[in-house]
């Protein structure tokens, strides 16, 4: 009886086991989401919030008017873009910096490290000011250098994404940079010596040797990066002031700022944080096919 | 046995967390206490010390009236207060009493159930008959008044005296004056702007638009229709976006300046001409151009006409969630009192709404005397509706300005995108 009992109460242990991660995950994430699910079915402003109107359930009311919306395609697309940009150019100098940070003696690595980190424990509002002062059109330290007073930096969208995608990668380079260091340094000398042994060139030990060791950490800071970058609101915000001129350097998470809460249509915002949770997803589950398929255990 | 137990458990949750949707804040209606405390809310200034002094001598002669009352006075950060507000109509216990309200957000807070409705009260009031008709209008929701207005502000057209002397010029009387003399003043003088404007500077563009016979919306509270697209309103936009010029104000610097901007640009010398308020004139006076300056009305596209300006200013309320109604109320129409505005006017230089005062305070300033032919020329105002707040808030008219100025659109193509977006915005 006893035997038969433990067995058949077996199956449900996994279950236990996994309620305190749910414990944490559904307060804190599914029953928002399921909140952000159910607001984007109605239509939900200031008014209905304090009980003016009453909340009017419109279905797919408030996705028909965003995908409607010629502005969202827009700035949908602007927001891949950068984002691609930032993750390309972050990874490089990330990647760049790292190799160099093997290569040069202790003390410029500890300066390099030091300036680095400077940068990563800046936090996003601080280090986007400085830089909008830095590039102030009438007073600005750059404009003064270059002597291109009256220059305004933030009036052409290509010149504004670039600046703004600039600060970006400033301020998330850095761990880029000490992780792929770090997994550098991990590599086992033996498999290097090995390879030196066996007449391998500098190019053919990265890419068979290093490489594939650095791959889970590649992974992990590419996914990061994504994430990130895809997310961006603080650098964009404050340095083009809510969207640029005539919004033309709105991203979706500076869009969904102004729908849902500058003009408090809390509804219509909603919505767009579920197109935007769902690309999110998507993009993440494309990666972890990507490496299943290639036989990468993350 | 699993699978059913699972889909009862994920149904229960389901259930459950249905009776969860959108909440509606319960409206709370005003309850009437006679003692306690009043919370009252005025907007911050640059001078706020002058502000406060009046206001603390209101105080003291309500509290010195009514035993048992105190009254606490909170001063609003203008960045921040639209946060506040959200606040105050979400919840009633961190909501004010009295409130100092922009004239431009009150029908948001109306539609919101924020306000109190004091028609009643306003009738009881001889102050209230002192009181002119269009800028009752600007608290006046449907047929029910929800505030009183406090003071009002007009903007006019501010020149560099010492500028126009050196140049030989004088001030301009129409629109096409107005465009020769800024381009000669930055042929001139090659670090200024002919005039300072701003492609976020609303409420200096639309002046051009009232005068060309365009507005925003037409119609009354409840039915407007949007007419930024008319023909008349795209002959102001394109009178005012074709300042944005190299030889007036480049476009490079000028797109993303601010009302705000263009009086720091004036009040630094940076400019011969800007469109700044009378409630400016402090702050012009601290700058460097101090006692170099002089002001006429904005003048419109006739030659001697004024163009219509935009009836700026603020209004008290109550709260609707107010414990102390009548305190409320009385409180609110002593600051309103002849009184009280001729008293903030000493100190702030706001001019009063009521037309007792003004008329009072036009014989003792004679600066005053372009801002107020101005509002004699008559006034507008935005629409008197809860859209507003959503046109304000999505920038539908700076994104407008902008395009034009920085050529991404034609102006019939901006001017079509607004008018769907203003459409929309008046249809929900």
């Amino acid at each position: 009886m006893t035997v038969s009992a433990t067995i058949r109460r077996q199956p449900l242990t996994p279950l236990w086991l996994l309620l305190p991660a749910l414990a944490v995950l559904v307060p804190m994430f599914a029953y928002p989401l399921y909140q952000l699910g159910l607001l984007s079915l109605f239509e939900y402003g200031q008014p209905q919030v304090s009980g003016g109107e009453p909340a009017r359930f419109v279905g797919v009311g408030n996705f028909r008017a965003l995908f409607d919306d010629p502005t969202f395609w827009t700035v949908l697309g602007q927001t891949v873009v950068f984002a691609t940009g930032c993750v390309v150019v972050t990874l490089a100098v990330g990647a760049a910096l790292a190799v160099l940070l093997t290569r040069i003696g202790r003390v410029a690595r500890a300066a390099l490290s030091f300036a680095a980190l400077t940068a990563w424990a800046a936090p996003a509002m601080t280090g986007s000011v400085v830089w909008s002062f830095l590039f102030d059109s009438n007073l600005g330290l750059v404009n003064e250098v270059l002597g291109l007073d009256g220059y305004n930096w933030f009036y052409d969208r290509s010149v504004a994404f670039a600046l703004v995608g600039a600060v970006v990668v400033w301020h998330s380079f850095p761990f880029v940079m000490i992780t792929l260091y770090a997994g550098i340094q991990a590599v086992p000398a033996s498999v290097l010596e090995a390879a030196a042994l066996d007449g391998a060139s500098a190019f053919t030990t990265f890419r068979r040797v290093t490489a594939p060791i650095l791959r889970p950490l590649i992974i992990i800071v590419v996914i990061q990066s994504i994430i990130w970058d895809f997310k961006v609101f603080t650098q964009i915000y404050v340095m083009t002031g809510g969207g640029g001129i005539a919004g033309q350097n709105l991203v979706l998470n500076v869009y969904a700022y102004q729908k849902a809460f500058a003009s408090s249509q809390y509804g219509l915002g909603s919505a767009i944080g579920i197109v935007m949770t769902v690309i999110l997803l998507v993009v993440t589950l494309f990666y972890l096919r990507a490496l299943r398929r290639t036989g990468e255990v993350l | 046995m699993r699978k059913p137990l699972a889909l009862t458990a994920l149904l229960a949750v389901a259930l459950s967390t249905a009776a969860c949707a959108p909440s509606t804040g319960t409206p709370t209606d005003s309850a009437d206490a006679k003692t306690g405390t009043l919370r009252v809310w005025l907007f911050d200034e640059a001078n706020r010390a002058a502000k406060e002094a009046v206001v603390k001598e209101a105080v003291a002669e309500f509290t010195a009236a009514h035993s048992g009352v105190t009254v606490d006075v909170s001063y609003l950060a203008t960045d921040t207060r639209a946060e506040k507000y959200k606040g105050a109509l979400n919840d009633p216990a961190s909501a004010p009493d009295v409130t100092e309200v922009g004239n431009t957000d009150l029908a948001g807070f109306v539609a919101s159930n924020g306000m109190a409705d004091v028609s009643a009260d306003l009738k009881t009031w001889p102050e209230a008959t002192d009181l002119p008709a269009d800028l009752v209008s600007t608290v006046t929701v449907g047929d029910k008044a929800y505030g009183v207005p406090w003071w009002i502000g007009v903007r006019a057209l501010y020149y560099r005296t010492d500028v126009f002397t050196e140049l030989g010029l004088t001030p301009p009387t129409s629109y096409a004056e107005l465009v020769t003399t800024a381009k000669k003043i930055r042929a001139e003088r090659k670090d200024m702007l002919g005039i300072a404007v701003g492609g976020l500077y609303v409420f200096g563009a639309l002046p051009f638009v009232w005068d060309a016979g365009g507005d925003i919306a037409t119609g009354s509270a409840g039915g407007y229709t949007a007419t930024i697209d008319s023909a008349a309103s795209k002959a102001g936009i394109t009178a005012y976006t074709s300042l944005f010029a190299d030889d007036i104000c480049p476009a490079q610097q000028c797109v993303d300046l601010t009302g705000g901007g263009t009086v720091e640009a004036f009040a630094a010398g940076r400019a011969g001409m800007g469109i700044l308020g009378n409630f400016n004139r402090s702050a012009v006076e601290a700058g460097a151009v101090k006692g170099r300056y002089a002001v006429v009305p904005l003048p419109g596209a006739k030659p001697g006409s004024i163009a219509p300006a935009f009836a700026g200013g603020s209004s008290l309320g109550v709260f609707r969630s107010t414990g102390h109604r009548s305190l409320a109320v009385e409180f609110m129409q002593l600051l309103a009192s002849r009184k009280y505005t001729l008293k903030l006017y000493d100190a702030m230089g706001f001019v009063p709404a009521m037309k007792s005062a003004r008329t009072e305070v036009i014989t003792k300033d004679p600066q005053l005397k372009p801002f107020v032919d101005t509002m004699e020329a008559g006034t507008r105002f935005v629409p008197v509706d809860k859209a507003w707040t959503t046109i304000d808030a999505e920038k539908i008219l700076p994104t407008l300005l902008q395009k034009v100025i920085t050529k991404q659109a034609t102006v019939d193509a901006a001017a079509a995108e607004a008018n769907t977006r203003i459409t929309a915005a008046l249809g929900k």
